[in-house]
């Protein structure tokens, strides 16, 4: 049962993120993207990780795309337009030449931990306890062991909101 | 039951789908969407390892990643909008110098 659900999601997860790419239209690309984080939320309910999904949907599906579709219609951003002359080597060999690479590197690492040894594919993922990622657990972790990276998040925030006022103000 | 490496390849694939995006698109929204793109392929990875290892240190990794994505995605608009106010485009082709 998890393993056809997990196909299936990890199925869409996949056709969003390919969508994304053969897209020509910004707003598209962004919903594909809604597409596949709302499918990784179900992934993560897969893995246990309760609080995970519901701030994957709340805060990622939610917010951050609702911010990219509003600047998407406030720019009012057309089609992609294709650069006359300009360099074709990124189209054609980045993609060969990263699955090359990133291939080499993994055999090199594998080899150098002794990865390959180990049956990292033989046991089972989470087998079905419900008390392990819900809000509880990991709001009790955060607000104990990890309090102070979470004071120092709200101060990125603070600048965060700071710096987008500040630049996307309309200069006199 | 799911082996923990069909995790790790479905987070590689949208991280490469991710670094894809940005090297082909010319379109600035449309790279950084990818960027967002490659940042929950690194998510997935985190959660894997967490139920993996029983532990939920990854979990509280995710948040923070999902906190610095909300503020880049935040800052990181408000600069397209700027330069799209100066320059008049959205093609990072156009955008070579970063002067005003």
């Amino acid at each position: 049962m998890h393993l056809a659900l997990f196909l299936i999601f990890a199925a869409v997860c996949v056709g969003g993120a390919i969508n994304l790419l053969a897209q020509k239209h910004p707003i598209n690309s962004a919903l594909s993207l809604i597409v596949v984080m709302g499918s990784l939320a179900m992934i993560y309910l897969l893995l246990g990780a309760e609080f995970v999904a519901a701030v994957q949907v709340i805060v990622y599906a939610g917010a951050v795309m609702v911010l990219f579709v509003f600047v998407i219609m406030l720019l009012n951003a057309g089609v992609e337009e294709r650069t006359p002359h300009a360099s074709r080597v990124a189209t054609l060999l980045g993609v060969p030449g990263l699955i090359i690479g990133l291939g080499i590197s993994a055999w090199v690492v594998s080899r150098i931990t002794g990865l390959d040894k180990i049956a990292i594919g033989g046991p089972s993922v989470m087998n079905g306890s419900d008390v392990f990622g819900n809000p509880q657990a990991v709001g009790q972790l955060l607000f104990r062991d990890y309090l102070l990276p979470f004071e120092v998040t709200s101060i990125l925030i603070l600048i965060a909101i700071m710096g987008a006022v500040v630049l996307a103000r309309r200069e006199e | 039951m799911v082996p923990l490496s069909y995790y790790l390849i479905l987070s590689a694939v949208l991280f490469a789908c991710g670094v894809a995006g940005f090297l082909i698109k010319r379109n600035i929204i449309t790279t950084f969407l990818s960027i967002e793109l490659m940042l929950n392929g690194v998510n997935l990875s985190f959660v894997a390892f967490a139920a993996q290892l029983k532990s939920l240190d990854g979990h509280i990794f995710v948040f923070f990643v999902m906190v610095v994505a909300a503020a880049e995605a935040a800052v990181g608009l408000a600069i397209i909008i700027s330069v799209f106010r100066t320059r008049e485009t959205l093609n990072v082709d156009r955008v070579n110098v970063l002067k005003l």
